[in-house]
């Protein structure tokens, strides 16, 4: 099948064969390669390990390490000796830490040590211990998943034979062997397979996430030497390519053996990570190993990824930390002051100022108050925080309700740092194929001849759920027989069209067949065309086998073989692809099957059966099944020899071939006569349309991202519930249009305001608020959008009109403005799809919309291609229990299924949210209430930054006395129960909204506090201002107790007030709290313990020498009560207007349902009506060629070094086309 | 399989309190009705105070005097004054510069000490014109804990105070060393209660300090009968210079202190205003009451 050849083939054929694989397109290809030649540095010899152990390449100063990386790969950070030293280090790079060590430091300067040592030491170093146990832990189980990675199973060869080793003994110029099923370990070059032509079936599920088989080539010389093991062994090749990098899909090097050099891409490459399919065993010789496998080099450093309300938390240390600084200058000049007066006039303290001039003394206290006030920046709180988060994400580990039985994968939280961010979810972005659906087709229904076949739900047709790689494993024992009537027709045989349909059915497709144990097995490169084919076996039409022009099937029980005139191969344009046999019989037929649009427009009559099909289409598209019209008509001999040798002409071509070529296709497909519709069900995850539903509800946007076509991705968002029929669909043509004209809009006004800033939803009334829109736009597009907004220069021209009146504008910011409105037009939409996108482009649109909304986003996915995407996006979850596991290793959360979802988000996410917030609150609060005193004491003690409290009380006051109460707010708080968080997604707004705490609630709780602070001091200091008790005397010790008391016990009642779910433990916490507070106070002022140490236990009995004095009873009392009864009131307020009450939200919206959702049952009524395509098909084009040319058959074909177009740009032809080049 | 238990489903029993009208408008009114009668009460006690039944407690006043000056406060040596014999030699930096004086340590060390109150009072009652001294009971003025565990003598052989203060120098503003401040044995030295009295420092620049007891001699009689009285101040404590003020006050004490209309006008104030707050709920309640009555939705 060589013989069609054309010019370019035999230019390139003057190079080393394969060198042409190089470059799809070497028109442009040649210029690049040439602009900027990779340095091939890398050097790889078979067989050869000490050769590779010899280099070393620098890394740090003067140390080296192996050019070659070994294949163990190390992700844990620590071991046990670097453990302590980098922790430390690693935690010292936060701010708050290193600020406390500084002013621990300053507390061993005597002139300004206001507080004892231990006050911050002692937190701190609870803070340290604590989160490098954490660390600790995290390490521990990083070190056990590399340690399962890097001991998988693999043979190497060694010597002169394959043994059974670990991966990690893996070395680059290994040659290992590689069976069915198991994992690529590292980057190798594949040598040779033990199927035909040495192609070797790959899935990349783990790499791009795409499922169907990929086909890779060893080079045809290796393939026919390395037959035995001891061939192998003595192979030496040296194989010479670029240093590692991050490129995915690029690879270029040669190989050299037998002083001959062969060209390599990346088609003879086996990335780690890959699974062998289809393939009984290959060998590959190692390249890249560990970390220098492009997997390995493209999962970068996971960055942290911080919260909204950690960003702000962060914020706002500092600005409590600059107010703090703020204060302590204001104190520390008047403390300037009062040094003078002390100096002159207070004979007592003179002496004390010797040697101490007033700015001396000012510059002391100045360092004294920052010292002090130190403790109110809330240094504990980034400890109990972690620790919150740590308990909620095992919550979130331990839910049955998100526990997946069928395969025992529980939720996994593997980010424990970001549980408060899924309460505020905005949008979504989920990956369609393996998140939404299962990515399982089954036939489900067909309309032959205006009869409609398996009506039943086709629940009963439950098949094995999970991994979408059933196709290639089911035996034949597996039944569709989903319908009977339609079984039993196929038998009786009596409908010519019945018949022609399930021939078609068993001809036309590009499934390639083996027989295995007496099994057919069939490999096809797209789920749907498989269960086609199985459909029509279990209907008795089996595809028995194929060879490069002729088909065998087995039609009831008769044998027949085809003779394959043409394929007519499918791409997405046409949106069809047909086959031109003649039977047995000798009569030629073209058989077609394609999108009902492109089918129902080449019929060659109406009839009655044609509307009735038509409708059951209808009916289809509305049961998001994805649909296939079916025709065929009879070709005459003469009509068939006229245009085969018109297609032989065109597929010689030089130019213009493709286009030739397709109108020869469309030429032929005409005057169709109509068979019949085939419905799959494309299987969505359980629960998929009511997640998204309740999504919705809860104002969360879901985008899909998918690599998938626009109408699988469109057939999708109906079944999903995503577009609904009442929905505009804006595709890109309107797009480009509103785009357009917004820009028209904004360019006019630009002389008045700055462009881009009026709302562009606003802007479109008409289109906007009425209507439902919904956005499909396809990669590409958006390509041209995102770029410099070159839909807009390029393809209109128009805005060079504006550019001159508008002055010097960079093209950066006209791309960002494009940028901003697309993103506008886009979330302005109910619902968006976006097809045929890259991975990058994923991470790109989830960037897009975190950076010109400021919306907090959540990506999920299940594939390697999501992972850019999962880590670009706030929140990444991965679907976990398929067989790529690479989304998961980088997602934060991990799932078992997609509708676990609405249980993360709108249970989990929002109760955490709910918690952080509540938690924060209260922890400004009692940080304020409890330590603010401080600073009114010192316009009482003449500004010398004198204590109030004493230090255990400080040291304490945030570890014992208030950790608590604060813990089980933030453990086990919830507003409404997760049963009712569910069935009013409404509440979920909150979260979104920031309501729970932002710069206003932070403003109030300051104030909250800070009079909280001032009521304790000052009613203790009226009643201890010249006043006596019945034993206490106005001492300094029992002031600063009366005060500590009252501050306290306000701080917890507050808790009490706050606390909206009390269980045993809220209980025992808050109890525990006052019961340290007694304990602690006993024990530190006990009298042994003054004996011991009179410097550190200062405050013997001050504690029961004044709380068993009834005036200071009284005192704390009244504190209590003043502090108190402004918040009740407050709350007492609300609850009685019911303004802030979540219940009321509740009932209000309760009674507000019913209506609406009869209104949407309406809407779906009239629309339903509207005619849609619900065609799709995930099969792409260029297999024929293959089929064609023979490569992948058993019986060889002559043309080895025919290679696959990646691109599939060239027309498919029945012939051998060498590459396009 | 995660474990299904109630903690870890996040299904423990609950008690969800919810705030409603019905239950927060008796709190306030509680509130105030306690309030209000314990304000009274504590008012009246106080009113009812007099300055000479039953036990009298004579106090001394200093106003505008800092002994909650930060460094002031920590100028004192805890060890030296809880009789640790090394201390007292060697007292703390702290006291510095009252730390030593002419090469000798100081006994007791530091600004607090140094600064200590030494006027003396003296009560007398004229009756016909005759003076009889009130007797001033200086002891039973300290707390417990300062007397028996924080202020101890050093110690060593024999109770000669004036031995083992050997090797100290008084503080330098004092007339006297620390071991002649009284001539009773178990109020001489640091265990002297004018002293621990003192060196309890004020939380705030006005205060007062117990001085003397008087004590009730019979129940007949009050303990100072009406009649004129003469108060002899023997003046050796300066406070001119810092504008300060000196003040004697004689008291008797009630179960809540001694004379202080402060908490009962703050507990009569905080009751009324709760009982104020309840009735502008309650009036609130009724313009609101019936909109949210169903709102308690069980969880």
């Amino acid at each position: 099948m060589c013989s069609w050849t054309d010019g370019r083939t035999l230019v390139v054929q003057l190079v080393p064969r394969g060198a042409s694989m190089d470059d799809h397109d070497p028109a442009s290809g040649c210029l690049h390669e040439k602009k900027k030649l990779p340095a091939f540095t890398w050097e790889v010899r078979a067989n050869n390990r000490s050769y590779h152990m010899q280099f070393k390449k620098k890394f740090a100063f003067c140390l080296t390490k192996k050019k070659y990386a070994g294949n163990a790969i190390k992700t844990a950070k620590y071991n046990i000796l670097t453990f302590l030293p980098l922790n430390l280090y690693e935690q010292f790079h936060r701010m708050a830490n290193v600020y406390f060590v500084f002013v621990i430091l300053l507390q061993t300067i005597p002139e300004i040590s206001t507080l004892p040592w231990y006050t911050l030491l002692f937190p701190l170093s609870c803070l340290l211990t604590i989160r490098a146990l954490r660390d600790l832990i995290d390490d521990i189980g990083r070190h056990q998943s590399d340690r399962n990675i890097n001991s998988r199973p693999c043979e190497i060869l060694s010597g002169k034979s394959f043994r059974w080793q670990k991966w990690c003994d893996i070395c680059v110029g290994d040659i290992v062997r590689l069976r069915k099923e198991s994992f690529v370990p590292a980057d190798m070059l594949l040598l040779c397979s033990s199927e035909p032509s040495s192609l070797c079936y790959v899935e990349t599920a783990d790499i791009d996430g795409e499922t169907n088989l990929k086909f890779r080539q060893a080079l045809p010389v290796t393939h026919r030497e390395l037959t035995s093991e001891g061939s192998v062994a003595a192979f030496d090749g040296r194989v010479t390519c670029e240093e590692p990098n991050s490129r995915m899909h690029s690879f270029t090097g040669t190989l050299q053996w037998r002083g001959e050099t062969y060209a390599l891409d990346s088609e003879r490459i086996l990335l780690r990570g890959c699974k062998l399919r289809n393939t009984d065993f290959c060998y590959g010789l190692v390249i890249y190993a560990g970390f220098d496998s492009k997997i390995m080099r493209n999962c970068g450093k996971i960055k942290r990824k911080k919260t909204k309300l950690d960003r702000m938390m962060d914020q706002l240390v500092i600005i409590i930390f600059l107010v703090l600084l703020a204060m302590s200058l204001c104190l520390a000049i008047a403390s300037g002051f009062w040094a003078k007066t002390f100096q002159e006039k207070h004979t007592y303290l003179s002496a004390l100022y010797k040697h101490t001039a007033p700015a001396k003394q000012a510059f002391f206290s100045f360092w004294g108050f920052a010292i002090l006030l130190s403790i109110i920046i809330p240094m504990s709180m980034y400890i109990t925080f972690e620790f919150i988060y740590l308990v909620n994400s095992f919550f979130i580990n331990w839910d049955l309700e998100m526990y997946y039985a069928v395969k025992d994968i529980p939720a996994k939280a593997r980010s424990t740092s970001l549980n408060d961010q899924l309460g505020q979810i905005e949008y979504i972005f989920s990956d369609k194929t393996g998140t939404l659906t299962q990515n399982i087709m089954s036939f489900k229904k067909c309309c032959i001849n205006g009869t409609v076949y398996g009506l039943g739900t086709g629940r009963e047709n439950k098949q094995p759920s999970g991994s979408g790689m059933t196709w290639s494993h089911r035996g034949e024992k597996m039944s569709y027989s989903n319908d009977v009537t339609l079984l039993e027709a196929a038998r009786r045989d009596s409908d010519p069209l019945l018949r022609e349909f399930l021939r078609l059915l068993a001809l036309c497709h590009t499934i390639m067949v083996e027989e295995r144990g007496g099994q057919l097995v069939y490999q096809a490169a797209s789920p749907d065309e498989e269960a086609l084919v199985l459909a029509a076996r279990d209907l008795g039409y089996v595809f028995l086998s194929r060879t490069q022009d002729t088909i065998t099937i087995s039609e009831l029980g008769v044998k027949r073989t085809y003779k394959v005139l043409a394929m007519l191969d499918f791409n997405s344009d046409r949106k069809r692809m047909s086959v031109l046999v003649r039977d047995p019989q000798g009569t030629i037929r073209l058989y077609t099957k394609g999108a009902d649009t492109v089918i129902l427009a080449r019929l060659r009559s109406r009839g009655p059966s044609e509307t009735f099909t038509e409708r059951a289409l209808d009916c289809f598209a509305e049961e998001t099944l994805r649909t296939l019209c079916l025709a065929s008509k009879v070709v005459s001999e003469a009509e068939y020899c006229e245009w085969s040798r018109r297609h032989q002409e065109a597929s010689i071509l030089l130019q213009d071939r493709a286009w030739q070529l397709d109108s020869l296709y469309e030429e032929m497909e005409q005057n169709l006569e109509l068979l019949g519709v085939t419905a799959i069900e494309d299987k969505l995850q359980d629960g998929v349309p009511e997640t998204i539903q309740l999504l919705k509800l809860g104002n969360i946007k879901v985008w899909v991202l998918t690599g998938d076509k626009q109408e699988t991705a469109m057939n999708i968002g109906y079944a999903c519930k995503l577009l609904t029929d009442d929905m505009e669909i804006l595709e890109e043509k309107e797009v480009s249009e509103i785009l357009e004209a917004h820009w028209v809009r904004n360019s006019r006004s630009s002389s008045r305001k700055a462009p881009g800033s009026g709302r562009l939803s606003q802007q479109h009334p008409g289109t906007s608020c009425h209507k439902k829109r919904a956005l499909v736009v396809s990669g590409d597009f958006l390509d041209k959008i995102l770029h410099t907004g070159e839909v807009l220069m390029k393809e209109e021209g128009w805005l060079w009109q504006w550019l001159p009146c508008r002055g010097a504008t960079d093209s950066q910011e006209q791309g960002s403005l494009v940028e901003k409105a697309f993103v506008d037009l886009a979330t302005s939409c109910q619902a968006v799809i976006c097809c045929r996108v890259t991975p990058k482009q994923k991470a790109l649109i989830v960037q897009l919309v975190k950076k010109h909304k400021k919306a907090t986003t959540l990506a999920i996915g299940d594939g390697a291609n999501d992972v850019n995407m999962i880590k670009t996006a706030d929140i990444g979850v991965g679907i976990s229990g398929l067989e790529g596991m690479q989304a998961v290793q980088c997602s934060d959360y991990a799932l078992a299924q997609f509708s676990y979802l609405q249980r993360l988000l709108l249970v989990h996410g929002r109760w955490a949210y709910l918690r952080i917030c509540k938690f924060l609150r209260y922890f400004f609060y009692k940080t304020f209430a409890g330590l603010m005193a401080q600073v009114w004491f010192a316009f009482h003690s003449g500004f010398t930054a004198q204590p109030l409290y004493e230090g255990w009380f400080l040291a304490l006051y945030n570890v014992f006395y208030t950790a608590h109460p604060v813990l089980s707010v933030g453990l086990l708080e919830q507003d409404v129960s997760a049963k009712k968080s569910l069935e009013f997604p409404e509440l979920y707004a909150i979260g979104q909204q920031d309501e729970l705490f932002n710069y206003r609630i932070f403003g109030v709780t300051l104030l909250h506090g800070v009079s909280t602070s001032l009521a304790s001091f000052y009613i203790a200091f009226w009643a201890f201002k010249d006043c006596v008790g019945s034993k206490v005397v106005g001492d300094y010790e029992s002031f600063s107790v009366t005060v500590a008391t009252s501050a306290l016990l306000s701080v917890l009642v507050e808790i009490i007030l706050d606390i909206k779910h009390w269980t045993v433990l809220s209980f025992l916490m808050v109890t525990a709290s006052l019961l340290l507070f007694c304990l602690f106070s006993y024990l530190t002022q006990s009298i042994d313990a003054f004996r011991i140490a009179p410097a550190i236990f200062r405050f013997p009995d001050a504690s029961q020498n004044a709380l068993t004095d009834p005036y200071i009873l009284l005192v704390v009392l009244l504190s209590l009560v003043v502090n108190t009864v402004p918040s009740l009131t407050v709350r007492s307020y609300h609850a009685i207007t019911g303004r802030h009450s979540i219940q009321q939200q509740i009932c209000s919206k309760a009674r507000r349902e019913p209506e609406p959702s009869v209104e949407l049952r309406t809407h779906v009524h009239r629309g339903s009506f509207r005619r849609r395509s619900s065609y799709a098909f995930s099969h792409q084009e260029g297999y024929a060629g293959l089929i064609t040319r023979g490569d992948s058959l058993r019986t060889k074909g002559t043309c080895a070094t025919g290679g696959l177009h990646p691109q599939g740009t060239a027309p498919p032809s029945p012939s051998c086309h060498g590459p396009s080049a | 399989k995660p474990d299904n238990t109630a903690f870890k489903q996040q299904r423990l029993p609950a008690w969800q309190p919810i705030l409603t009208a019905g239950t927060v408008l008796p709190a306030f009114f509680v509130i105030g009705l306690i309030f209000i009668p314990i304000g009274i009460g504590i008012f009246v006690t106080s009113n009812n105070i007099r300055e000479y039944e039953s036990n009298v407690f004579m106090y001394y006043g200093l106003s505008n005097f800092y002994q909650n000056h930060r460094r002031y406060v920590k100028s004192r040596d805890d060890s030296q004054l809880n009789g640790d014999n090394s201390s007292l030699l060697n007292p703390s930096k702290e006291c510095e510069p009252y730390r030593t004086n002419e090469d000798k340590p100081i006994a007791p060390c530091g600004a607090i000490a140094n600064s200590m109150f030494n006027d003396t009072l003296e009560l007398y009652r004229i009756d016909n014109d005759t003076r009889t001294p009130i007797t001033l009971i200086k002891k039973g003025i300290a707390w417990w804990t300062d007397k028996n565990v924080k202020f101890r003598n050093p110690t060593g052989d024999g109770n000669n105070l004036t031995a083992l203060f050997q090797g100290t120098t008084k503080p330098v503003n004092w007339p006297k060393p620390v071991y002649m401040l009284d001539s009773e044995l178990d109020n001489n030295g640091f265990i002297n209660e004018d002293f621990i009295v003192w060196m309890r420092t004020a939380a705030l620049p006005t205060f007062r300090k117990l001085y003397r007891l008087i004590e009730r001699k019979n129940n007949l009689q009050p303990t100072l009968q009406a009649g004129k009285y003469s108060l002899e101040i023997t003046y050796n404590y300066p406070v001119y210079s810092f504008d300060g003020r000196k003040r004697m006050i004689l008291s008797t004490i009630s179960w809540m202190g001694g004379k202080n209309p402060f908490l009962g006008i703050a507990y009569i104030t905080v009751g009324s205003i709760c009982f104020f707050l309840g009735v502008v709920l309650l009036i609130i309640h009724h313009k609101y009451g019936n909109r949210n009555t169903s709102a308690d939705i069980p969880n």
